[in-house]
């Protein structure tokens, strides 16, 4: 209990440095930024970079343009694609997290990185940000699926640009849970299949069936699971709405999530 | 001054099984303590409790007067830190892993380059500065690891056999490394050749079943005409019988 107490002072704190006024010397930062360096670069340093980002483009690509009907539709946004990247990244964004922690204690490495002098939670958001920046570049690849919308017609390209919020968005509030699964354990299948199905309660969550299900029996938890649904809140900025309840809907979710990595970190670090 | 490294009463359970109990010693500058015992002693456990890594059950350590659990950072600041197995990341560099931690610990810029290959000179690893580490020999990465604590020149060093895989020369090499070090730093290392503690340590400490037995300089071990290895045969294999 203790131990969660000061990692929420270290959280704090971190807040304080990082917008207050004490700027003198190396960033408060700095720790967080270079382990987000290192692990950007090994994503690149080994096939996973690769194959993830061909396979999401690839699929992408044939989902909206097959299932999603780009063309059929007549219509010049990309709807059509916006609608498939939560699944796609339901599945591909813990394949992302499952090796975050599970390979560092493999390696052994993890008790290299947490007896170098930084504080624990800027090893948790480093490792975070590389993965987000990481999806954010899979993400900018998709570019060529924009060009066509401008050629073919004239789309709205503000909604086009908060869709693509709401896309890294998604990732975000993925990947914290995904790296906070693959904190608690060794075993990377463990950890992939726990990833995706935490992140299909909260993408199903809002879903007809499960509300309609919830709405006649217990219309309270319906308002609940509406509210925790990670799609609704994706919803919004597919059609160009960026609310601020959704941004901190994302904000929190994301901060609970790795809040949670660190004190399972604390927990675990002794197998 | 207190001593650089105080550790008290440091106790590490895992459940019912009791790692480490209630070890207390100190190192001072200029001591160098070999930390010997079987495997499973609680060696490694005590190591890793001392550099911050695993939280003690009870008891508390200390490095340059900076408890580990209470004020993690600064104690880290003050350690170099070897961990059992000498673990790096496979696809980096040598260089690339070594400025990696010069980073952390907030070099930058010449200073960071100038330390990076002051610690591969003095591991002599200039020759592999560019290779992938995974493609490196055992001992090669073994003296990755050492680099790795070496480089902010540390008043507290800490090493998990730090001279396991290496070759006869190369063993001689870090030994000889330790002992250029020894007057300026309070070092502690873990090994399992007894040799080792006769060349290079000032103090030698025992461990079994996680309890200190002897606390000694290795010289007052061998009197009565005995070798070190059967001091260490009739403490270590003693307390297995009782």
């Amino acid at each position: 209990m203790g131990g969660m107490f000061r990692r929420l002072g270290d959280l704090l704190a971190a807040g304080w440095l990082m917008w207050g006024p004490g700027r003198n010397g190396p960033l408060p930062w700095h720790g967080a930024c270079v382990v987000a360096k290192r692990e950007l670069a090994a994503y690149f340093a080994t096939p996973v970079a690769y194959v993830f980002i061909v396979i999401f483009l690839v699929l992408a690509g044939a989902l909206t343009f097959t299932l999603g009907g780009f063309f059929a539709r007549g219509q010049a946004d990309l709807m059509p694609f916006f609608s498939f990247v939560p699944w796609l990244f339901l599945f591909l964004v813990p394949a992302l997290t499952m090796r975050l922690w599970a390979e560092e204690r493999r390696h052994g490495t993890i008790e290299l990185l947490l007896t170098l002098p930084l504080p624990q939670w800027q090893a948790v958001v480093g490792k975070f940000l590389a993965a987000w920046v990481f999806c954010g570049i899979a993400l900018a690849l998709t570019f060529p699926l924009w060009i066509t919308v401008n050629v073919l017609g004239d789309p709205d390209n503000g909604v086009v640009l908060t869709g693509y919020l709401g896309c890294l968005m998604i990732a975000g509030a993925y990947l914290a849970v995904g790296a906070a699964v693959s904190a608690g354990t060794k075993n990377q299948v463990i950890a992939f299949v726990l990833a995706v199905a935490i992140c299909f309660v909260f993408a199903a969550a809002g879903s007809p069936v499960i509300t309609e299900f919830l709405s006649t029996r217990l219309p309270v938890l319906a308002e609940v699971a509406r509210g925790l649904s990670v799609a609704d809140r994706f919803g919004g900025f597919t059609r160009g709405v960026i609310s601020l309840r959704d941004l901190v809907y994302f904000g929190s979710f994301i901060g609970f999530w790795l809040f949670v990595n660190a004190v399972v970190l604390d927990l675990k670090k002794a197998d | 001054m207190a001593a650089l490294i105080e550790i008290e009463k440091l106790t590490k359970r895992f459940g019912s099984f009791t790692a480490v109990d209630e070890v207390s010693f100190t190192v001072d500058r200029g001591e160098v303590l070999g930390f010997l015992g079987p495997n499973g002693a609680g060696k490694s456990t005590t190591m890793r409790m001392l550099a911050g890594f695993m939280p003690p059950t009870a008891g508390s350590a200390r490095i340059c007067g900076a408890d580990v659990v209470e004020n993690p950072v600064e104690a880290k600041r003050s350690l170099g830190f070897l961990p059992e197995g000498a673990p790096t990341y496979p696809e980096m560099s040598v260089t690339g892993f070594l400025r990696f931690t010069a980073s952390i610990r907030g070099f930058s810029g010449t200073e960071r380059d100038d330390r990076v290959a002051l610690a591969m000179a003095q591991t002599q690893l200039e020759g592999v500065r560019l290779q992938p580490i995974e493609t490196l020999s055992k001992g090669f990465k073994r003296r990755v690891g050492l680099a790795q604590a070496l480089l902010h020149d540390p008043p507290v060093l800490v090493l998990d056999e730090p001279t396991d895989g290496l070759d006869p020369n190369q063993k001689h090499e870090v030994r000889e490394l330790i002992r250029r070090m020894a007057p300026t730093k309070a070092i502690v290392i873990s090994t399992h050749i007894l040799e080792e503690v006769d060349a290079v340590c000032s103090r030698a400490i025992i461990i079994a079943r996680g309890k200190v037995i002897v606390d000694a300089p290795p010289r007052a071990l061998e009197t009565e005409g005995r070798t070190l290895e059967q001091v260490f045969r009739a403490l270590t294999l003693g307390q297995e019988a009782a």
